[in-house]
C-alpha cells in the first residue's frame, strides 16, 4: 500500500510532485503502515549520532555497491537488503540525508534501477529536519523483515555506461561538477580525497551545470520556474530531449538526474555513474579542456565507436 | 606486521578495536567522535590559525605546537563539524594515541596504523584515506617544523 501525496503548492509544480515530501508531511506520517524511512549519508556514522524517529539507514558503499566490480548489487542483494529493512515491494520508501540529499539521490536512483515504484526524497533532506528541531533518537529501530521479490536491475532506462555516452555524444550531456573539475584544472572536488583520474577536463560537447545549483540555501530543491530557468534557459534542455548527466562517481549526477527527471519531467535522462573516474581513465576516449564545452570529436559523430576499453 | 614502533597508546587503542565485532567497532569510533574536545579557545577564536586536510571527505582542521628539544613533545588540536562523525572519530584515535609524544616517537609511527584499526571494511577503503592523511599530514608538519 502507498501513502497519499504530499500536496504542498510547491510541489504541484513539479512534473512529478509525488517524488517528494516535506518535513511536515513525514511528521505528520511517522508510524503510518506502508511507510518505511531511510536515512542515507556520505558520512557512515551520521545515521549512529541521531536519525529521525524509525528511520533505518542504507550506505551507499557497503550496501549498495557489489563489494567485488564496480557495480550496484543484483537482484537478490536489492530483495536481501530490502528484507533486512523492512521494505516490501509496496512500500512507501521516504529517503533523506546530509549533503541537500546528495547521497539519498544516489539511494533513490539505485531503487530506481530495480524498479521500486513509490520511493521518494524528503525536500530538505536531514539538515532541514535538524534545522526545525524536529525529533531525532539514537533508538534503533525494530525492523520487522519483510519479503521482497528478486527483481532483475533494469539498467538501459537510467544507467549509461561508457560506450553509451560514445553513442550518445552529439545529445545533450550535462557536467555536474564543480568549474574547476570541468575546465580541468582538477580532478576532484575541493576539498575532497583524490580518487584517481588521469585526465582533468570534461566529455566533449558537455554543459556545465553543478549540480548544487538546484538546491536553495536551505537544501530544499529550488521551485519550478528557478529549475526551469537553469536547466531549459540557461543549459538549453528542451522538450523530448535525449540526456546523459555525470560528474566524478555518480553520486552528484544522481541528484541532477532526479531534478531532471521528477521535478522536471524529461522522460529520457540517464546518469553516467563510470562518469570522470572511468571517463579520465579510459583510453583514447575525447576530452575537452577548459571552459567551453567544445565540439564533437571527428571520428565519434553518429556513430557508437567504441574506444580500446572494456565495459 | 610489527608493532614495535607503535606507541604504547595507541597500541591500546588498536587492541581495543580489534577486540569488539564489526559494529562495535563503529560505536567505539562513534565514542571518539563525541569525546573529540573542542579547541582551546586561543584556535576556536582564530581559525586561521589552523590547516585544512583536504584529504578528508568533509572539511578537518589541525594545527599543533612543538615543545622544546630534546623531547619536543607534540601537541595536536583538531576541529571537524558534528556533521562528520567518522572524520571527528579518526581524530580522536590520533589526539588519544599520540597527543604529547616526542616527536620523534610520532614521526615513528607506522603509517598503515589506520588500516590495524580493523574498520576498512565497515568504512571502506576509500574513507579510511582520510584518517592516513592526517596522520600524514601530522609527519609532514613535524618534518616541516625541524
Amino acid at each position: 500500500m502507498t501513502l497519499t501525496a504530499d500536496p504542498q503548492d510547491k510541489f504541484a509544480e513539479y512534473a512529478h510532485p509525488e517524488r517528494l515530501v516535506s518535513t511536515g508531511w513525514l511528521a505528520d506520517n511517522l508510524g503510518a503502515a506502508g511507510l518505511v524511512v531511510v536515512e542515507s549519508d556520505e558520512d557512515v556514522l551520521l545515521y549512529e549520532t541521531g536519525h529521525v524517529p524509525g528511520a533505518v539507514k542504507i550506505d551507499w558503499h557497503t550496501e549498495l555497491n557489489d563489494e567485488v566490480t564496480r557495480d550496484y548489487i543484483d537482484g537478490e542483494g536489492f530483495a536481501r537488503l530490502m528484507a533486512s529493512k523492512g521494505i516490501s515491494r509496496d512500500s512507501t520508501v521516504v529517503i533523506y540525508g546530509d549533503k541537500s540529499n546528495w547521497w539519498a539521490a544516489y539511494a533513490l536512483w539505485v531503487f530506481t534501477l530495480f524498479g521500486h515504484e513509490d520511493v521518494r526524497l524528503l525536500d530538505g533532506g536531514r539538515d532541514k529536519w535538524v534545522a526545525e528541531g524536529r525529533d531525532m533518537t539514537t533508538d534503533k529501530p525494530e525492523v520487522a523483515a519483510s519479503d521482497y521479490p528478486v527483481v532483475e536491475r533494469d539498467d538501459a532506462p537510467v544507467r549509461a555506461y561508457l560506450a553509451d555516452v560514445m553513442a550518445h555524444l552529439g545529445n545533450p550531456l550535462i557536467d555536474v561538477r564543480s568549474g574547476d573539475e570541468y575546465t580541468g584544472a582538477r580532478t576532484t572536488m575541493p576539498s575532497y580525497p583524490e580518487e584517481g583520474a588521469l585526465r582533468g577536463g570534461h566529455i566533449p560537447t558537455a554543459r556545465s551545470v553543478p549540480w548544487a545549483r538546484a538546491a536553495a540555501e536551505d537544501g530544499t530543491f529550488r521551485t519550478r520556474a528557478e529549475l526551469d530557468a537553469i536547466y531549459r534557459d540557461e543549459a538549453g534542455l528542451q522538450d523530448g530531449d535525449d540526456v546523459v548527466a555525470y560528474c566524478r562517481i555518480g553520486e552528484r549526477s544522481s541528484h541532477t538526474w532526479f531534478v531532471l527527471t521528477h521535478l522536471l519531467g524529461f522522460e529520457k535522462v540517464r546518469n553516467y555513474d563510470g562518469s570522470w573516474t572511468e571517463w579520465g581513465n579510459a583510453v583514447r576516449v575525447p576530452i575537452v579542456r577548459g571552459s567551453e564545452p567544445g565540439g564533437l570529436p571527428a571520428q565519434s559523430v553518429g556513430s557508437a565507436q567504441s574506444p580500446q576499453v572494456s565495459r | 606486521m610489527t608493532t614495535g614502533s607503535v606507541p604504547a597508546k595507541l597500541a591500546e587503542i588498536i587492541d581495543d578495536f580489534q577486540d569488539l565485532t564489526e559494529p562495535d567497532r563503529l560505536q567505539l569510533l562513534l565514542d571518539f567522535s563525541r569525546e573529540l574536545p573542542d579547541l582551546p579557545e586561543r584556535y576556536g577564536e582564530h581559525p586561521e590559525l589552523l590547516e585544512q586536510v583536504v584529504e578528508c571527505q568533509s572539511p578537518l582542521f589541525l594545527t599543533m605546537e612543538i615543545g622544546a628539544e630534546p623531547e619536543r613533545p607534540v601537541h595536536l588540536f583538531f576541529s571537524a563539524p558534528r556533521e562528520a562523525p567518522t572524520t571527528r572519530g579518526f581524530a580522536g584515535v590520533l589526539l588519544e594515541g599520540l597527543d604529547g609524544l616526542p616527536a620523534a616517537e610520532v614521526l615513528a609511527v607506522p603509517d598503515d596504523v589506520p588500516d590495524r584499526l580493523g574498520l576498512t571494511r565497515a568504512i571502506t577503503p576509500l574513507r579510511m584515506r582520510g584518517m592516513s592523511a592526517m596522520l600524514g599530514r601530522i609527519k609532514r608538519k613535524i618534518r616541516e617544523a625541524q
